[in-house]
């Protein structure tokens, strides 16, 4: 048993959803107890989703539980098929079924036989995996299915595209700006004279499935979706792909490098040389931005970075390379791939966590007093707690990270809304310490390094009125250190003499 | 609007494949209300990421509450459950000091048969703090019911005899209303009250609405001698066989059960004080059980009725219909009735018609009243038959959960969220206001945009 209170990755039914319902005509059927289906509620609200989520429940009771789900079952499947007539139909299991161990399997020949619709079990483990495992293997589930019936039947075309072409493959309901994304990597590829030819899972119909291997290669933007499907189609057609996530100057430009060294190789004769020089120096505007002077008072200024894999790595690049920033630590809550994080981000940063433990990152956060953390809406919160300001870089996300006006973080759109990400961020900081120090609001309260433990110490009057005396903005690290080297020598009590011992020791 | 019929009320059960909160849910507002107690829900990553999601910002106010994540080796008995629910508890006590720690057992904990009853007792003795078990989960439960098996588990935990020597003052509310008072005050205040058996209320309401409802009583000389839950769990109501108890909110009736059967109390059966006429009806029935004629009601419901009416002419002579999934409906129904609605269909999870009695007779009363049809009720509905029959009837306002608020929005059928009815403040003549300053709001939001021509914003009628 854990103790938890926060999660950054949901669990693996969570993944299997978020890929059928991102496809068009794909249902869903949960076997999980009454409540468990509020993705329908996160989709509904968070993507304010126009149509009705095509997810539902078989739901498991106590009749259930005693008796097995029998019948149960195969007739939502095929109510579901006849009322809905969907190509697809994936049975989810979720923990509850896990613990059950029905044979869905069984459910799964036994109500295709009656559908018409095709009828598949998600192959997720919610013991083993999490969300964005889950939803990299449905992914691949989904596309080796229909490439194999495609292969029975004889139907997969043959060859390539006549020009060179790609499938974009990742983009999926409730992720981080996913949607905004795609617009911007469509537009890149029209840039560069490249043709869609399949998007997915986002909007497409599994029926198209089938035309995948007429690409000349795959992009799959997100370290964490969409690779084992890029990893099958290679395996299987020889497809190559490019995991280059293009978010930043740098790492957009060795994308697009990449880009023309994969189609170059199967006969293109492209050069994006001159395409990307264009781009970095004359219409990015994130190339001329790290040149100018308001981008020179950062340098140096400490920042921490949290979030999931590719946004992560990406933006410790982007503030260490691109910024000159001071990146203390950078962090990941993608524990299972935790070798590739650290290997992309060992050099820009002095340190790598990887956790999953919401209170260490607070308390990892708290230690080093960064002047602005790039993080979760969990950082976000720490943040205001301790009066840092927070960019969100990375899902677990709320309403306000799902916004209406174009803001991909992909691409060289990516690339200015990030630093205008960035440069908020830190000129918020700069503000409200400089109304600090002109005697702006002063009724701050001050924290200790752990964020959730309460201070044990008492300040006598005097050294109470001295911390005052303090400018607001340094304080908390008076107070902190003021009583870290209390506690060290076992005092309960901080006198005038206790401060100033602890500031000759310790700097405070 | 259809005659007044002569029949009785509609029951109808369907496959109970609808969408409704997880009854865990029911720590949000509980960790709230009692204030020193901390909830531990015994469960998976599942569990805890619904929890994360529907409770949204209250997440990061450091709340009462955590998951006791459960993991492989706790599934297949690897780990011995009393060792790490002591390990977890223990950590608990370090870091919070809780008055009690609350078990909240859910759909993992049923399935692995986790004898958390069982368990609770031996490691209390051994760590020095109440547990109390409460199984919510979403195999026997939806939303609401959650809060009902928790009151119900702290039912048993109340005292039988309050200590003579602070027997006078032993109730929080008492000693709220009480404070800074001289002694000889606080006797001429008894005298305020009629001579009655004690009475103790249960349900877990907003502060401030505990004290409205309180002094709504005390107008009537009637003592409130203590509620379940109390704004603390060391400050639980005494309970003493033949006290009466009194239900404030309809999905109470595993409570009312136990404190029947277990605790030999008498239950007031009355419709629950939401909307004007039910708090009337509720002070009504209180009154007549302890043999007192109430004063001033009739005006105070009148006076209320006036102070709407500018709501009202919203909504008289529209239909409503509830989706189903917070156990509310029935009286929030009976309400919207007495208000000039109509209701072609009542959702509802489950439906006890022994503890919700005098709720469904005033239901029927207000409909003859109304001169309206009385409604179907349909109990564990099916969410995907309820849009065939809304399509049909294109009711004026539907209130649903939020899986289907948006969908219904964007093909132009009004909708209200329901959980707001279940965190709001809806009970009491002082709130009756807010009740339709909810209902209202999308009817008054959609009359501001109605010339703009932007009511169905699907394409094609899309398959529903």
């Amino acid at each position: 048993m854990k103790l938890a209170y926060w999660m950054y990755a949901g669990p693996a039914h969570i993944g299997t959803l978020r890929i059928a319902s991102s496809f068009k005509n794909v249902h869903a059927i949960m076997h999980a107890p009454l409540g468990d289906d509020y993705f329908n509620v996160m989709r509904s609200m968070l993507e304010r989703e126009r149509n009705f989520t095509p997810v539902t429940a078989s739901i498991v009771d106590r009749n259930v539980l005693a008796r097995g789900s029998q019948e149960k079952v195969v007739d939502n499947i095929t109510r579901k098929d006849a009322e809905e007539h969907p190509d697809l139909i994936v049975l989810t299991p979720t923990c509850t079924s896990s613990i059950l161990q029905e044979d869905l399997n069984n459910f799964v020949e036994r109500a295709s036989i009656e559908a018409k619709a095709d009828v598949m079990l998600a192959d997720v483990n919610h013991y083993r995996v999490n969300e964005l495992q889950a939803a990299d293997r449905t992914l691949d589930q989904i596309v080796q299915y229909y490439i194999n019936k495609a292969r029975r039947k004889d139907e997969l075309p043959a060859g390539k595209t006549e020009k060179p072409s790609v499938n974009i493959i990742g983009i999926s309901t409730l992720g981080f700006y996913n949607q905004h994304d795609c617009t911007e990597l469509k537009r890149l590829m029209a840039d560069l004279g490249i043709e869609v030819n399949a998007i997915i899972p986002e909007g497409a119909s599994v029926r198209e499935l089938k035309n995948l291997p007429r690409a000349w290669f795959n992009l799959v933007p997100y370290r964490e979706l969409g690779l084992m499907t890029a990893r099958y189609l290679e395996q299987e057609f020889g497809m190559p792909y490019v995991d280059i996530t293009p978010m930043g100057v740098v790492e957009t430009a060795r994308c697009i490098r990449k880009i023309q060294q994969v189609i170059n190789a199967q006969g293109a004769d492209v050069d994006y040389e001159e395409f990307i020089e264009n781009q970095t120096l004359y219409v990015s505007q994130a190339a001329w931005f790290s040149r100018s002077i308001d981008c020179q008072n950062l340098t140096g200024k400490k920042a921490v970075v949290f979030g999931d894999n590719t946004h992560a790595a990406a933006m410790t690049k982007i503030l260490a390379r691109e910024m000159g920033i001071h990146v203390v630590w950078a962090g990941t809550y993608c524990k299972y791939d935790a070798d590739w994080f650290r290997e992309q981000v060992s050099e820009y940063c002095d340190e790598v966590i990887i956790s999953d433990d919401n209170g260490a990152i607070g308390d990892a956060i708290a230690r080093v007093e960064p002047a602005a953390i790039f993080g979760t809406q969990m950082e976000r919160h720490v943040g205001k707690r301790l009066n840092i300001p927070c960019g969100v870089i990375a899902a677990p996300i709320h309403i306000q990270n799902f916004p209406i006006g174009y803001k991909p973080f992909l691409g060289y759109e990516g690339t200015n809304q990030v630093a205008d990400l960035v440069y908020n961020s830190f000129t918020l900081g700069m503000e409200d310490h400089l109304l600090e120090i002109f005697g702006g609001h002063d009724t701050k309260e001050v924290i200790t390094k752990g964020i959730s433990a309460d201070s044990d110490l008492t300040w006598n009057k005097e050294a109470q009125a001295e911390l005052n005396k303090v400018p607001g903005f340094v304080r908390g690290k008076v107070k902190r250190n003021t009583e870290k080297f209390a506690r060290d020598r076992g005092l309960s009590e901080i006198t005038l003499e206790v401060m100033y011992a602890a500031k000759e020791a310790v700097g405070a | 609007m259809s005659v007044a019929q002569a029949e009785a009320l509609n029951f109808e059960c369907e496959t109970g494949n609808y969408h409704t909160f997880c009854p865990i849910s029911c720590v949000a507002w509980l960790y709230q209300k009692i204030e020193d107690s901390f909830f531990l829900v015994i469960g998976t990553k599942t569990c805890g990421y619904f929890l994360q999601n529907a409770m949204g910002v209250m997440i990061f106010a450091e709340p009462r509450y955590a998951m006791a994540e459960l993991e492989e080796g706790d599934i297949s008995a690897q780990l011995n459950d009393y060792d790490e629910l002591k390990r977890l508890c223990l950590q608990i006590k370090r870091d919070r000091n809780p008055s009690v720690i609350v078990w909240i057992g859910t759909c993992t904990t049923e399935i692995i048969k986790m004898d958390l009853e069982g368990l609770a007792p031996k490691l209390e003795a051994e760590i020095g703090i109440p547990i109390v078990v409460a199984r919510a989960n979403g195999l026997d439960y939806a939303f609401t019911q959650g809060e009902d098996t928790v009151l119900a588990a702290m039912a048993v935990r109340c005292p039988d005899k309050a200590p003579e020597a602070e027997k006078s003052d032993r109730n929080a509310i008492q000693k709220l209303l009480n404070f800074g008072k001289k002694k000889e005050e606080v006797a001429q205040e008894e005298a305020e009250y009629v001579n009655h058996p004690p009475l103790v209320l249960f349900g877990s309401l907003p502060d401030p609405v505990v004290t409205q409802l309180t002094l709504e009583l005390k107008k009537q000389g009637i003592k409130v001698s203590g509620w379940l839950p109390a704004k603390r769990y060391a400050e639980l109501p005494v309970l003493e066989e033949g006290y009466y108890v009194a239900g404030v909110n309809p999905f109470l009736s595993r409570t009312a059960t136990t404190l029947m059967r277990r605790r030999k109390c008498k239950l007031i059966g009355a419709p629950f004080p939401i909307g004007p006429d039910g708090s009337r009806a509720w002070i009504e029935k209180i009154c007549s059980v302890f043999g007192v004629t109430p004063k001033g009601l009739e005006e105070r419901e009148a006076q209320i009725w006036a102070s709407l009416e500018d709501y009202l002419q919203l909504i008289r002579g529209k239909s409503v219909f509830f989706m189903g999934d917070n156990l509310l409906e029935i009286s929030l129904a009976r309400f919207l009735i007495r208000c000039g609605m109509t209701v072609p269909e009542i959702g509802i999870p489950y439906m006890d018609k022994r503890y919700q009695a005098a709720e469904l007779a005033l239901l029927e009363k207000t409909c003859q009243e109304m001169g309206v049809a009385l409604p179907k009720i349909v109990e564990k509905p099916d969410n995907y038959n309820q849009i065939q029959r809304i399509k049909e009837l294109h009711p004026d306002l539907v209130i649903t959960g939020m899986a289907h608020a948006n969908p219904l929005e964007a093909r132009g059928i009004n909708t209200k969220w329901s959980v707001e009815f279940t965190f709001a403040q809806i009970h009491g003549f002082t709130n009756a206001r807010d009740i339709l300053e909810l209902v209202t709001r999308p009817l008054r939001r959609n009359n501001n945009l109605k010339d703009l021509g932007w009511e169905k914003l699907v394409k094609e009628e899309a398959k529903v």
